[in-house]
């Protein structure tokens, strides 16, 4: 039973590098998974101008705007609650992160209420109104539920794993000296943030 | 090299029970449970293609009605595409021996790797569920086309989630080799001094990683059409579904390199090996590995010259098509020369990698005939293409995978496996292959459509041959798994260094302890495959 020896290389080791790279290189799968979706939107979109533009206007541009300016503010959050977390102000960072998650929280009750006015107004697949509409009027909503739908998916996983952050650095598992779990975390939510960036304009601000 | 007599542990005994093995986070340890997982589906799926082939025995019906055989060939193709193929030289191979080669001790996160298996085990279960649940195994094939696969009543819905969680499995495998390979080689070992496996596999990594969520996003998007009607690509209700094929083949070209790169790293560590000399042009040979991941991604097009598509994009498509056999030749030029003058020593495993390199250029070859724009419309859906991709997977990738598992067998298992059973199983199975899949190809210049369960009685005589070719495949396989079972559990003790390797995994015992290296692993001053005894120049 020879075990005293442990390799330098050791996959067992703690290496900050390697989870901040494992964590990059995911975030290129979750660009490439929305990417395949920009790319049916601009298919149909150069297939259909001027039909994406008219149903572009049944979206509210002001929530549209008021989450866009939520979003934003909690990526400023999670930024300053890894700084935080760093500098050793670990209550600090804990209520940092628990403003992203409130934010994270308030811009799925505003989506609540976007896709709720479209559901009154029958403007989901299935529904009379919307089967009248035309070919690219009806496409748009289809990638409108898809990609805004799968990116609220990703809000709410972003939101998990925050929590996971929350209870580790209380746990004393995520440190001033170990903070790479934050530090992935807050990665994760800027690309949830970035997404909505570019989600934002194509479907609220066409013209 | 004979082993030191120092009492050891190893990591098939360090620790016991299920549930040792079930929750494991030692790479070789999941490495084996791939394999026993895959061989299983392995055989499955080519139950399924027996079953095909004994159809197609005769013109009309045999055994099985149509919309049936339409079932059979699909979950024969998903099980040996995304079950099988896929997973197999990576999730095997990868994960037993990629940490052994870089000199470390596991993979760079074992959690992440132990849940790649879990998701492995629950897209399985995804994909058999359909034979029980719903109204049976989907029969769209393989290729899930829209608008079919919208509208059928079989359970398309679950072998597509099948094939998502299985490409979440892929992706998470990918990421951890890649880190790997960046954080965890032995100090001193480059990424020019690696062994060529690992060049392969970090090439194949990266297409794991950036063309699987392609593939993720266009099945949720099947999902979402047949569960919520977002109709993205039904025609009838607003889509387009010749931009489904575009989505599908976005990935599913670069899939095809996930499948043969891998084999081709397998053939660049065994060929130096029994030729007990350097590799010729190491670096042609790692960097046209990554040359073919880059230029796969812009290929998928060839797949669809018949679907409709510009003349000049179908020029490029086919331009670019060409210019993957330039890296692919380069490495059979590479192969063949490190033979040459070699210190040769016929083995099995040896055998395996020279059947591969002829069946793999007549798969090649016929793949330059497919990606011919004016040869593609005469063959394009034709059993031309079948034998062709069979030639390149089985041929391939399937024969690579039973010649790793040869070559590595006694490291795996520590015993030796019997050696003129595995040549006469080899032999078999090689002239079975032939029999099996050569037909095909004269079949489909003479125009047998594929994805048919019947044909017309010109083509009975041909048929019939590859029929029998499948017994004999059947044959050879069955006495390869059942001698290595045998070798398994009564094989004679193996040395930790039967073939005389000098890469790292072969400086450790057979089989490897729990944490591989006892003591520092040194790697040769002058790269990866620089034999002692070789002659030079």
């Amino acid at each position: 039973m020879n075990h005293t020896f442990v390799l330098p290389n050791s996959g067992h080791n703690f290496d900050a590098k390697a989870s901040k790279m494992g964590m990059w290189l995911f975030l290129y799968t979750e660009l490439l998974l929305f990417g395949g979706l920009f790319l049916v939107y601009m298919v149909y979109r150069s297939m259909y101008p001027d039909e994406f533009l008219l149903a572009s206007f049944n979206l509210n541009v002001w929530m549209g705007t008021f989450n866009t300016v939520i979003l934003l503010t909690s990526s400023m959050t999670i930024a300053m609650s890894i700084t935080a977390l760093q500098k050793g102000n670990k209550k600090l960072s804990i209520n940092l992160m628990w403003i992203t998650i409130a934010a994270a929280i308030g811009f799925l009750v505003i989506k609540y209420f976007e896709w709720g006015a479209k559901f009154d107004h029958g403007l989901f697949p299935g529904m009379d109104h919307f089967n009248a509409l035309p070919t690219g009027e009806r496409l748009y909503f289809y990638l409108y539920f898809f990609m805004t739908g799968l990116h609220g998916l990703h809000v709410i996983i972003g939101g998990i794993f925050i929590l996971f952050v929350i209870s580790g650095v209380k746990k004393g598992t995520v440190t001033p000296e170990r903070y790479s779990l934050s530090e992935n975390a807050g990665l994760y939510w800027h690309l949830v943030d970035l997404i909505w960036i570019y989600l934002f304009p194509l479907f609220y601000l066409i013209h | 090299m004979t082993s030191e007599t120092l009492p050891y542990t190893s990591y098939l005994k360090e620790k016991t029970g299920i549930m040792s093995w079930l929750f494991t986070l030692d790479h070789k340890r999941i490495g084996l449970m791939y394999l026993y997982g895959i061989v299983a589906f392995f055989l499955v799926g080519a139950t399924l293609g027996l079953l095909m082939r004994f159809e197609l025995l005769n013109p009309g019906k045999d055994l099985v009605d149509p919309h049936t055989y339409n079932q059979i060939f699909t979950l024969h193709g998903v099980i040996m595409i995304f079950l099988f193929i896929i997973p197999s030289i990576p999730a095997v191979f990868g994960n037993f021996f990629l940490p052994l080669l870089l000199g470390t001790d596991d993979v760079a996160f074992p959690k992440l790797n132990l849940l790649s298996f879990w998701l492995y085990v629950l897209g399985a279960f995804f994909a058999l569920a359909t034979l029980i649940f719903g109204d049976g195994p989907a029969d769209t094939g393989w290729t899930f086309y829209a608008p079919y696969s919208v509208k059928t009543g079989t359970n398309v819905t679950m072998s597509v989630l099948a094939a998502f969680i299985l490409g979440f499995s892929s992706i998470l495998t990918g990421l951890n080799f890649i880190v790997t390979i960046h954080r965890l080689r032995t100090p001193k070992m480059g990424f020019n001094q690696m062994p060529l496996f690992a060049w392969s596999l970090y090439a194949t990594s990266w297409i794991q990683l950036l063309a699987t969520p392609v593939i993720g996003i266009t099945l949720l998007m099947i999902v979402a059409e047949r569960m919520f009607g977002i109709g993205l690509f039904d025609p009838s209700i607003g889509g387009d579904p010749i931009l489904y094929q575009h989505m599908f083949w976005i990935y599913s070209h670069p899939a095809v390199y996930i499948m043969a790169l891998p084999a081709m790293g397998i053939v660049s560590e065994i060929l130096p090996t029994f030729s007990q000399r350097t590799i010729f042009g190491y670096k042609a040979i790692a960097y046209s590995s990554m040359a073919i991941a880059f230029i796969g991604y812009f290929v998928w097009g060839h797949h669809m010259f018949t679907s409709g598509m510009s003349g000049p994009a179908a020029y490029i498509f086919s331009i670019l098509t060409f210019l993957v056999a330039i890296p692919t030749s380069i490495k059979v030029f590479n192969w063949v020369s490190t033979l040459y003058k070699g210190s040769i020593v016929i083995e099995v495993p040896l055998l395996f990698m020279l059947a591969f390199i002829f069946n793999f250029l007549i798969g090649g070859l016929t793949g330059l005939a497919l990606g011919a724009l004016a040869a593609d419309v005469h063959l394009h859906d034709t059993y031309f293409v079948v034998g062709h991709f069979h030639y390149v997977m089985f041929g391939g990738t399937g024969f690579a995978f039973f010649g790793a598992l040869h070559y590595w067998f006694p490291k795996m298992w520590g015993k030796m496996y019997n050696k003129t059973r595995a040549y006469i199983g080899f032999a078999i199975l090689f002239v079975g292959f032939n029999i099996l899949y050569f037909p095909m190809l004269i079949l489909g210049i003479q125009g047998m459509p594929r994805r048919y369960y019947d044909y017309l009685p010109e083509f009975t005589f041909l048929n019939q041959v590859s029929t029998v070719g499948s017994w004999i495949t059947v044959t050879g396989l069955i006495i390869i798994i059942v001698n290595l079972i045998v070798s398994g559990r009564n094989g004679k003790k193996a040395t930790d260094n039967p073939w005389n390797g000098i890469t790292l995994e072969w400086q450790t015992k057979s089989p490897p302890p729990l944490h591989n290296f006892d003591k520092m692993p040194t790697i040769p001053e002058r790269g990866p495959y620089d034999y002692p005894n070789a002659k030079r120049g």
